[in-house]
């Protein structure tokens, strides 16, 4: 039966040229596109395949490509999938082009929510917005009486009571494989107690009270997790959840449709989310807000540019989200909200909401400080104060080096 | 050979050597002096980002490459810094200061030290185990009936053939969380066992990896060295009342030594860039190496950037590390070819 299945997906792919059905038109110009290889990409691309001459290619690493495939020309993708922290080097690069006209020609079933403006021309189309929240075992919670948590202090409070119960192996799982994963977290928690990432001349701000605060929680979280915590990554944490080894998780929107998978999970419908919990009493949920969206390369021709943007929003409409309804939180017509979407929206929607990930270049230069120096701090080489002292070098030596500090 | 002959012989590998190894090493030399980074300027943008009903514009100050209006490209600057990139990977203020200060702990939060303490210790740790392990196996296999010895050379030749990066998976898999082997010690032992929490129980793991990997290739030098060990100088031996262990040391060995020295080389070469297990183990938290340093100042991050001359300043840090240490076997065998006694 597999094995059928991918003769016929080899076949259909083989088969590229042959326009089929379920889209409106049959492209002519042959198209190419290059995006993370996640759920919701694969219901887009999926889509636009079916207008023919299209080939999509699927890439978790599709960050460390994107910048020089977009750069040559003519460019290797006509299509790209960023999200806000990977658009930026295309951005600086530009290597992306405006869509103004192209919206105005072909999007009428686009949203103002959807277009990402810099400097007022739209640069991407988002379709999706994703955040890390809370899941958690609603029947752990109930059995035990505990309120569903909305700060870290209740967080850590409920996870005190499951250990106690000893009814999962661990309470809380966490994306804290040491490097980008790990990074996030700190860049999730920081902005929540208030931080400030830089000063107004480009040096971080990362050490001051907002930081010893936000790596005092991520400490605290250690005692609730499995010790091997910093090797474990969103897959890694969503399996813990499928398999009922943890109880809660602060992660990511797009994970949730895991849940209910039945042929992975032996938790289906027991896992529920949440709002992001906060760091402190009415401040934003420590997290931040990312979208995925296109965009279209600049060194391609004024007809391919064309062709492209009318199949992605082929790729980009009603019919594809009903199709794929849970695998995230849509921002394209005909999204009908379900409740794994409800913690996303929550997190989304608070007062005052949590900031979106800065695409900026400072940015990625921090995440990677971060990434590299925070394992120290968790592994207890090193403390707080010296573990900020380290980030603060790092990030400076680094911004020297690319041209954003003197 | 006539040079002529020798000459076109040899021209195409040397051809090769010069385009893939000299002219690679060359630049990586000089961009490790130098530092090229984009012409920022600073603008006043407006960006507007979705929530999940309506957006959010903020428009903030941003820090941005200038792009040259004729070739579309960023306009960028490259400027000679001397040993700025050597002082930035290898950080000697704080090198000095540690050891000033007596506290020898804070060299090791250096990532440089760091990885050149796991590095340095990997490869002369597995190093006698391999050439150990793998005399074992071919004393073992050479002592065996000639029935076993076809079967028992393909089994134990098996870790070698294995990639790399899929053999440290493999371990990895087997161990993290409750991972088949992990699952059976912890029911043995009645404890809670997690192999990849702490930096020690990781290295264990490291080296055993790497020895069982390795241990083959030892083994099939040493098995053809074997078959070519003298066999009147054993007979004598025996006459002479020497014990198997005896005959090990006096007469096995010293025949062996040219292979012992040469698989030492090559092992030195293929440690000291230890890079799969790092990756593999997924271990950068608590243990990281040379190689996998120059990889991490390599790989861009979300905003494209990356520390190129830092990363060449940590590949030409490595290959300097790789020469003195094989300046000692190489020597030996120098004298060795020069003496002439073989």
């Amino acid at each position: 039966m597999y094995l059928k299945k991918l003769a016929l997906a080899g076949a259909v792919s083989l088969l590229g040229s042959t326009a089929f059905a379920a889209c409106s038109y049959e492209n002519e110009v042959p198209l190419k596109s290059l995006t993370a290889g996640f759920e919701a990409w694969k219901a887009v691309t999926d889509a636009m395949a079916e207008c023919g001459n299209f080939q999509a290619e699927l890439d978790q690493e599709f960050r460390t490509k994107q910048p020089a495939a977009f750069e040559a020309n003519p460019s290797l993708y006509q299509i790209g999938g960023v999200s806000n922290g990977t658009i930026t080097p295309l951005l600086n690069a530009g290597t992306i082009r405006p869509l103004d006209d192209l919206v105005e020609k072909y999007g009428q079933n686009l949203s103002p929510n959807q277009l990402i403006r810099v400097d007022g021309k739209i640069m991407a189309v988002a379709m999706m917005v994703n955040t890390q929240h809370l899941m958690y075992r609603s029947d752990i919670l109930a059995d035990l009486g505990i309120e569903t948590p909305t700060t870290w202090d209740e967080v850590f409070a409920a996870a005190e009571k499951i250990e106690e119960a000893g009814v999962v192996d661990h309470a809380i799982g966490a994306t804290m494989k040491s490097g980008w994963n790990l990074a996030q977290e700190f860049v999730n928690m920081y902005p929540g107690f208030g931080g400030a990432f830089f000063n107004a001349d480009n040096t971080t701000a990362v050490n001051s009270e907002a930081g010893m605060k936000a790596l005092d929680t991520m400490k605290r979280t250690l005692d609730f997790t499995d010790p091997e915590v910093l090797v474990s990554d969103s897959t890694y944490v969503q399996q813990q959840f499928q398999q009922g080894k943890i109880a809660m998780a602060n992660l990511w929107a797009s994970r949730a449709g895991a849940m209910n998978d039945e042929s992975e999970s032996t938790v289906v419908g027991k896992v529920s989310m949440a709002a992001a919990p906060m760091a402190m009493d009415g401040g934003a949920p420590a997290t931040t807000l990312w979208w995925d969206g296109i965009v279209i390369a600049a060194n391609i021709t004024d007809e391919e540019a064309d062709a492209a943007f009318r199949l992605a929003m082929e790729g980009l409409d009603t019919e594809m989200v009903q199709g794929a309804n849970e695998a995230a939180i849509w921002l394209v017509n005909g999204y009908a909200p379900g409740p794994l979407a409800e913690g996303a929206i929550a997190t989304a929607t608070a007062n005052p909401a949590p900031p979106a990930y800065p695409s900026t270049t400072q940015m990625g230069l921090l995440h990677t400080a971060l990434g590299n120096e925070l394992p120290a701090f968790l592994t207890g080489e090193r403390g707080a104060e010296a573990t900020l002292v380290a980030v603060t070098e790092a990030y400076t030596t680094a911004a020297k080096e690319a041209g954003v500090l003197e | 050979m006539k040079f002529k002959t020798f000459f076109w012989f040899v021209a195409p590998s040397v051809f090769m050597m010069l385009l893939f190894i000299a002219a690679p090493l060359i630049s990586v030399f000089i961009q490790s002096f130098q530092i090229t980074q984009p012409v920022m300027q600073q603008i006043e943008v407006e960006t507007c980002t979705p929530g999940f009903l309506t957006q959010t514009c903020v428009t903030e100050t941003k820090t941005v490459p200038v792009i040259n209006e004729e070739t579309g490209r960023t306009e960028t600057t490259t400027a000679w810094v001397g040993f700025r990139s050597y002082q930035n990977v290898l950080q000697m203020d704080k090198f000095w200061s540690a050891i000033g200060s007596g506290n020898w702990g804070e060299i090791l939060q250096i990532d440089f030290w760091k990885a050149l303490r796991f590095t340095l210790m990997f490869t002369l740790v597995t190093l006698p185990l391999v050439i150990g392990v793998g005399l074992m196996i071919a004393l073992a296999v050479n002592n065996a009936a000639k029935s076993l010895r076809g079967p028992v050379i393909f089994v134990s030749l098996l870790p070698f053939i294995i990639t790399p990066v899929i053999g440290s998976l493999s371990i990895y898999w087997l161990f993290v969380g409750d991972g088949i082997l992990t699952a059976t010690l912890e029911r043995w032992t009645g404890q809670d066992i997690a192999m990849f929490a702490q930096a020690w129980t990781i290295e264990l793991l490291m080296y055993f990896y790497r020895v069982w990997h390795v241990a083959p290739f030892a083994f099939v030098i040493f098995y053809a060295g074997l078959q070519t060990v003298n066999m009147d100088t054993l007979e004598s031996a025996i006459i002479d009342g020497a014990s198997r262990f005896e005959r090990l040391r006096y007469v096995i060995v010293p025949h062996l030594m040219p292979l012992i020295i040469f698989i030492a080389l090559i092992h030195l070469m293929d440690c000291y860039r230890v890079f799969d297990e790092i990756i593999g183990f997924r271990s950068q938290a608590h243990v990281i190496s040379l190689q996998w340093l120059t990889f991490d100042f390599l790989t861009p991050d979300d905003a494209g950037n990356r520390a190129i001359s830092r990363a060449a300043a940590s590949a030409m840090l490595t290959m300097v590390g790789i020469v003195i240490l094989l300046i000692l076997p190489l020597r030996r065998t120098w004298r060795d070819h020069k003496g002439g006694t073989h």
